[in-house]
């Protein structure tokens, strides 16, 4: 997928301008914590379950190369073929010779967001293989030439105008006049459309959620059932995943199943869940006669051992993002890459360096929110910091930005002249909005009070407060 | 080789080499183990309140379901649900023998075609291995008698369930697994492929809207056999 990180801006500017983009936001933002805090606080044990997927996680990390030997070995007592890749371009090859081999015109793809990272359907095309994105969200993506905007709900910026309009301009076998009432009349043409193709896929590409060394499985969580579709109709399914998806044993996994939708989509479990392990075998009626997993690390196990290592620990629920003010003013599009939100902004400086994505960890207002809704306990706002530090002493942060922070430094280590700072500045903004309680515009920062009033301070700084209190004997 | 390459690559920031042989033992053992962690105490009710949870959680999830007392009783089960859902009355079956067992002739204009689902099929008929009380989960691992895409292509789906084959938890029914099933291929217990369903297939793609029925059934129906004198309240 083509990296737009460094635009970050950019893509705000032109994202905070797009009221399309805007009003879908606007309708979206509460439904995702809404439904989370109901699942959440139907099933008491969930701060306990949130502890002990923190330990699976971290215990599996710590112990990564054995668990994948042991796993890969299980695949292949199943009758399944491992494909260890170091990088994306080795990833791309794999599969690509396995759909090639199995002399493939045309394959069906789960919802996956590491073959968006490996870029595997431009790879197909270019070798004159047609991929077939099934679930409906990623479908009319790839009708419009459009990566996704969230990592559970690819293609919720959309309305129902925009899907009318795309399927109007491919699905031109159908008649023209037909109407679109609801939803369902498009649900139903997307549905009839990728029976189809279901059905004529010579292979199925899914992704994973997890894998486990205990028994060889790799497990995909669809609502959908597209996942299931691509995987059980093809005659070779190929399963993407990237080794930290990793746990040891099945009882591992349903833990962290029971945090996974719930975090996600507010569900107590999704539609489908199912464990995949090897191939056809000889008896069954049904199912693909090749089981290949395409295991990748592209820069994962660079992370192992630095202060990076938890963010590993990420199921993929997109809780943060679901919580993220900043998500849910500038869209996913604005990160310019494949994993927006919290968990993007530590992510995507891992995987595409800092120099690319040094944006992205400074667009937090480090609320928190992320970390508090987290499944796994991966201290965001924390990792995002080491980002910036690790930004700023290779000097690739903005010189405004560096001459700020000097600025704001040469005070902090003078605290009698930073106190007298910070008090003139209390007070000037303090007489400034003496009549409304409230600046509405503000030299330097337009931008910032386009969308919202600064309270203004009451005159006192924190530090003369928290003095005079302690006089006074009130703390 | 790109497999040294990552387990290298690992082991360089675990800051250590292949995992001592006395560690590596402890690991076995747990996965030999594998041992339950917190199992939520909502499924951890007695039978009756355990069949209860899974029907009332069927609803939540927009399945419906039929109780029954026996296999007698299974044809017109189906075949009322059929009519009052103005379906067909034939379908594609599972070719297991607990199915088979049922006295199909009793309602002869219900149509029974054994076998996996083909992509014309508008009903079928599964044969469900377990379910789960804890969020109204049926358990459907492949099987030559239990073909998966009977799961997946038809518009309504039917499971017949033992009411004995309900339990609480999901670590339960893999627990019944790893006790009953032996695989072949793997030596192990799971077969190729084992899938949790929980209600009809659904979508909120378009504007975040759930609507049933994306690319799998539109409808979930279990016929509930009350085989488990334990069960009743």
């Amino acid at each position: 997928m083509q990296i737009r990180s460094p635009a970050f801006k950019a893509n705000v500017s032109a994202a905070l301008a797009d009221e399309r983009l805007q009003k879908a936001l606007e309708f979206t933002r509460p439904a995702f914590p809404s439904r989370r805090a109901a699942a959440v606080a139907d099933l008491p044990e969930f701060e306990q379950l949130r502890d002990i997927g923190r330990d699976i996680k971290n215990h599996t990390l710590a112990n990564l190369d054995f668990y994948l030997e042991i796993y890969a070995a299980n695949v292949e007592r199943a009758g399944g073929i491992v494909h260890w890749c170091s990088t994306a371009d080795e990833a791309r090859a794999a599969v690509l010779a396995i759909c090639e081999k199995a002399g493939a015109r045309t394959v069906t793809k789960g919802k996956s967001m590491i073959s968006e990272e490996l870029g595997i359907n431009a790879h197909l095309e270019a070798h004159g293989i047609t991929p077939v994105e099934t679930d409906l969200g990623e479908y009319i993506l790839q009708i419009r030439n459009e990566g996704p905007s969230h990592i559970i709900a690819p293609a919720f910026h959309l309305n129902r105008n925009d899907w009318e309009e795309s399927f109007r301009k491919v699905h031109t076998d159908l008649p023209a006049d037909r109407v679109f009432n609801e939803r369902r009349d498009i649900l139903t043409e997307a549905r009839t459309r990728l029976r189809e193709k279901f059905l004529a896929a010579d292979v199925g590409i899914t992704g994973a959620n997890f894998l486990i060394a205990e028994t060889g499985s790799s497990v995909i969580v669809t609502n959908e059932g597209n996942g299931d579709l691509t995987q059980t109709l093809p005659r070779v399914h190929i399963a993407l995943a990237s080794i930290e998806k990793l746990v040891p044993t099945l009882e591992d996994a349903t833990s962290l199943l029971r945090l996974l939708a719930r975090s996600a989509t507010g569900q107590d479990f999704s539609v489908y869940t199912t464990f995949s392990t090897g191939a056809r075998r000889s008896e069954d009626l049904d199912g693909p006669g090749e089981y290949h997993v395409v295991l990748i690390d592209n820069g994962r196990s660079g992370m192992i051992g630095t202060e990076f290592q938890e963010m590993l620990r990420c199921i993929r629920c997109a809780a943060c993002m679901n919580h993220c003010p900043v998500y849910f003013t500038v869209g996913g599009h604005s990160y310019g890459w494949v994993y927006p939100g919290p968990m993007g902004s530590v992510l995507t400086p891992s995987l595409i360096g800092v120099d690319q994505a040094g944006h992205l960890p400074n667009a937090s207002t480090f609320c928190g929110k992320c970390e508090s809704v987290c499944p796994v306990k991966i201290p965001l706002p924390k990792l995002m910091r080491h980002w910036r530090e690790h930004e700023f002493e290779r000097h690739l942060s903005p010189s405004a930005v560096r001459t700020n922070l000097a600025i704001w430094a040469w005070f902090a280590m003078r605290p009698q002249l930073y106190r007298i700072a910070t008090r003139i500045g209390a007070r000037v903004l303090g007489w400034l909005g003496r009549k409304k309680g409230r600046l509405s515009s503000l030299p330097l920062a337009g931008g910032w009070t386009a969308g919202r009033d600064l309270p203004t301070p009451e005159g006192d700084t924190f530090f003369a407060r928290y003095a005079r209190l302690q006089r006074e004997g009130k703390l | 080789m790109s497999k040294d390459t990552i387990l290298n690559a690992i082991r360089r920031g675990l800051k250590r080499g292949p995992l001592p042989e006395d560690q590596a033992l402890g690991l076995r053992a747990r996965m030999a183990a594998h041992p339950r962690h917190l199992i939520p105490a909502r499924s951890r009710i007695d039978r009756p309140g355990q069949i209860a949870l899974f029907l009332r959680n069927i609803e939540k999830e927009f399945g419906t379901f039929t109780r029954v007392p026996d296999l007698d009783a299974i044809p017109e089960a189906v075949a009322d649900y059929l009519t009052a859902n103005n379906l067909p009355s034939d379908f594609a079956m599972a070719p297991h023998p607990e199915l088979a067992a049922i006295p199909w002739s009793n309602r002869p204009l219900l149509t029974q075609r054994p076998g996996r689902a083909q992509a014309s099929d508008l009903v079928s008929l599964q044969h469900g291995y377990a379910a789960v009380a804890e969020t109204g989960t049926l358990v459907l691992p492949a099987a030559a008698v239990r073909p998966t895409t009977l799961n997946l292509l038809s518009d309504t789906f039917m499971v017949v369930l033992r009411a004995s084959r309900v339990v609480g938890a999901y670590e339960e029914a893999w627990d019944l697994l790893r006790a009953e099933n032996r695989d072949e291929r793997s030596g192990g217990f799971m077969p190729r492929n084992v899938m949790l369903v929980t209600g009809p297939s659904r979508s909120a793609d378009i504007e975040s809207t759930l609507e049933l029925g994306a690319h799998g059934p539109r409808r979930l129906h279990v016929v509930l056999v009350d085989d488990d004198p334990a069960a009743f309240a």
